[in-house]
């Protein structure tokens, strides 16, 4: 019977331990938004959206930063979305089983969770160092190094679970293979790939470390992206670690704006996702 | 364009026919433009971790050629004299992720465990979305927060409590020495484990779930407990997915710049307490970099980047090799 009580006694504590790891996990996230609901609301107001980034000790707003990472995070998108769903094409539809296209998940793979403070010194490296100045340029082709796997990712996975009896159906009557993959093979994927563009764009809109040195800050209007131009995470930085009250407000307002639109991202992502599982 | 190479019929004319081939001559010459656009595309991603490789090394030359092996051993780290060592930066790298995983591993697993033996149906869903907008949530949020909220915190009532527990024991006590600084190693680790705890809470309840339910039948049928089963079933089952997902989180960990860079408090020394501040490889970069003046300072930071992209770079192949192993088998 001592075993039975041992088993019975052991098994107890490890399901209370499971249900408090549960508790402890959902306790941060909890603690976190509310913290950060608490403090960027106080601070939210149509001066946010409408004034620049203010000298220490005034009041002022988050639009360049605002306007500048829409700039740089539309532009990376317009760069890495072609490439990856050109590069995850080639995975699903022509290299399946080659050996190019098995290098290519592992490298990509290996590209998706790499430092992107290591992409940050790439671009720098590539484009900073050359052109001789930190320019809007860098800074969105830094972002859209970090799409690319994204893209990749979601598009070989999506175009894979597109059966294959629509291609055959396709290649029966006559249709040329990239028409096929166009035509047929695209449109049956089409809200995967959207949601891995979206997901993409949620990773990129917080990414803080690869615009530092690359993009690096404006204090004032620029949308010149020859210069150095703005950002909402790299404001967020610099205002947070500054000693001026204002500035912290305005860091907090800053991250409130861009964990909503992260969260918003990912929920429309999510429910793209399930809407076509369901259908 | 396609429908042109349809039309035709039977009465073919000699002009239809030379259409004919001339739509089929375009498709053709489509079809494989569009094939190698493909496959360049592909070979770009290549490219890419080919450029990250070579760029670091070039911009790394000066300062390894300069300092040569004592790069890596050295602790000194002077703009002024121009003498720059990464032990320090490679070390708080090193013990902040060892923190991280030593906590997110065994919640992320005992979370799992909840969700695919314990959770009642109608909570997984909730609870699984909850844990993946964690996972979604930006690291300079985790940073801004661990600033203001989570260092203050644990300035006032965690490290005190530490100290008078621990300080005086004479191992520990090491790892607990100095005033509360409220900022440092143990507070990034925590940061860290709050980070890396969805990716590895994700993966494993993933790996779970793909556990043959017979298996789990079986043993529950024997008579187990589902402790027995998730630790004598389960996790045998899934060892090496759940090491690829480990690896992945630590992956993260190591490389996570935000976070860390907020609560470190960039100090370039090797300290044996937990509570002192240090720096790590990123925060370092994140400092630095923008201030630093002259080709060597620079370069160092380079080789510093150069650095995290190995370890990162051999920690998570590592995973996906893993990982690839595991698909293999469920595959088979």
């Amino acid at each position: 019977m001592a075993l039975y009580e041992t088993r019975r006694r052991r098994n107890a504590l490890a399901k209370s331990m499971a249900v408090a790891a549960t508790i402890f996990g959902l306790t941060w996230l909890v603690l976190i938004l509310a913290v950060l609901l608490w403090e960027g609301f106080s601070g939210l107001s149509l001066a946010v959206f409408t004034q620049m980034t203010p000298p220490p000790g005034s009041a002022g707003g988050l639009l360049n930063p605002i306007a500048g990472s829409l700039v740089m995070t539309t532009i990376a998108v317009a760069i890495g979305t072609p490439l990856g769903i050109l590069a995850g094409t080639y995975m699903a539809e022509y290299g399946r089983y080659d050996k190019l296209a098995f290098v290519v998940r592992f490298i990509n793979d290996i590209l998706l969770s790499a430092p992107s403070i290591v992409i940050g010194l790439f671009i720098y490296e590539v484009m900073v160092a050359q052109m001789g100045h930190f320019s809007g340029w860098a800074g969105a082709v830094s972002l859209a190094v970090i799409v690319v796997p994204v893209v990749v990712r979601t598009t070989e996975d999506m175009l894979i679970l597109v059966p294959d009896t629509l291609r055959e159906a396709a290649a029966s009557i006559g249709l040329p293979r990239s028409l096929m993959i166009r035509k047929v093979a695209y449109r049956a994927a089409r809200a995967g790939m959207v949601t891995g563009v979206l997901l993409a764009v949620a990773r990129i809109s917080g990414e803080t470390a690869p615009l530092l040195f690359t993009a690096l800050n404006n204090q004032f209007w620029s949308l010149d992206l020859n210069a150095p131009v703005a950002s909402l995470p790299v404001v967020i930085f610099q205002f947070a670690l500054s000693p001026y009250k204002d500035w912290q407000q305005l860091a907090w307002t800053g991250a409130l704006i861009i964990t909503l639109a992260v969260l918003a991202l990912s929920i429309i992502a999510r429910s793209l996702a399930s809407a076509r599982k369901s259908s | 364009m396609v429908d042109v190479a349809f039309e035709g019929g039977s009465a073919m004319t000699v002009r239809d026919q030379a259409d004919r081939a001339q739509v089929l001559q375009r498709l053709r010459i489509g079809d494989i433009a569009f094939r190698h656009l493909t496959r360049a595309a592909a070979i770009v991603v290549l490219l890419i971790l080919g450029g990250i490789i070579v760029s670091l090394v070039i911009g790394a030359w000066p300062a390894l050629e300069k300092f040569g092996f004592r790069f890596l051993t050295s602790e000194v780290w002077n703009p002024v004299t121009e003498k720059f060592g990464a032990i320090a930066p490679v070390y708080g790298t090193l013990v902040t992720s060892l923190i991280a995983m030593l906590i997110a591993v065994p919640v992320g697993l005992f979370i799992a465990m909840f969700l695919t033996e314990l959770c009642p149906l109608w909570l997984r869903r909730p609870i699984g979305i909850a844990i993946e907008l964690l996972a979604g949530i930006p690291s300079i949020i985790y940073g801004i927060w661990g600033l203001f909220v989570f260092a203050p915190f644990l300035q006032q009532h965690v490290q005190p409590f530490l100290i008078d527990t621990f300080g005086n024991v004479p191992v520990l006590g090491n790892l607990f020495a100095g005033p509360p600084y409220g900022i440092g190693v143990l507070t990034a680790g925590l940061i860290l484990a709050i980070m890396v705890l969805p990716f590895i809470t994700s993966i494993s309840r993933d790996v779970f779930e793909a556990v043959p339910p017979v298996l789990k039948e079986a043993a529950y049928g024997l008579g187990s407990t589902t402790w027995e089963v998730s630790r004598y079933v389960v996790l045998p089952y899934t060892r090496v997915g759940v090491i690829g997902g480990v690896m992945l989180g630590l992956g993260r960990a190591l490389g996570e710049t935000m976070a860390v860079t907020f609560v470190i408090g960039n100090a370039h020394r090797v300290s044996p307490s937990l509570l002192a501040p240090g720096t790590t490889i990123s925060a370092t970069i994140a400092n630095e970099f923008t201030e630093a003046v002259g080709d060597l300072y620079t370069s160092s930071l380079v080789a510093l980047g150069l650095i995290l992209f190995v370890i990162t770079f051999i920690v998570l192949a590592f995973a996906r090799l893993m990982l690839m192993r595991l698909n293999a088998r469920v595959g088979a």
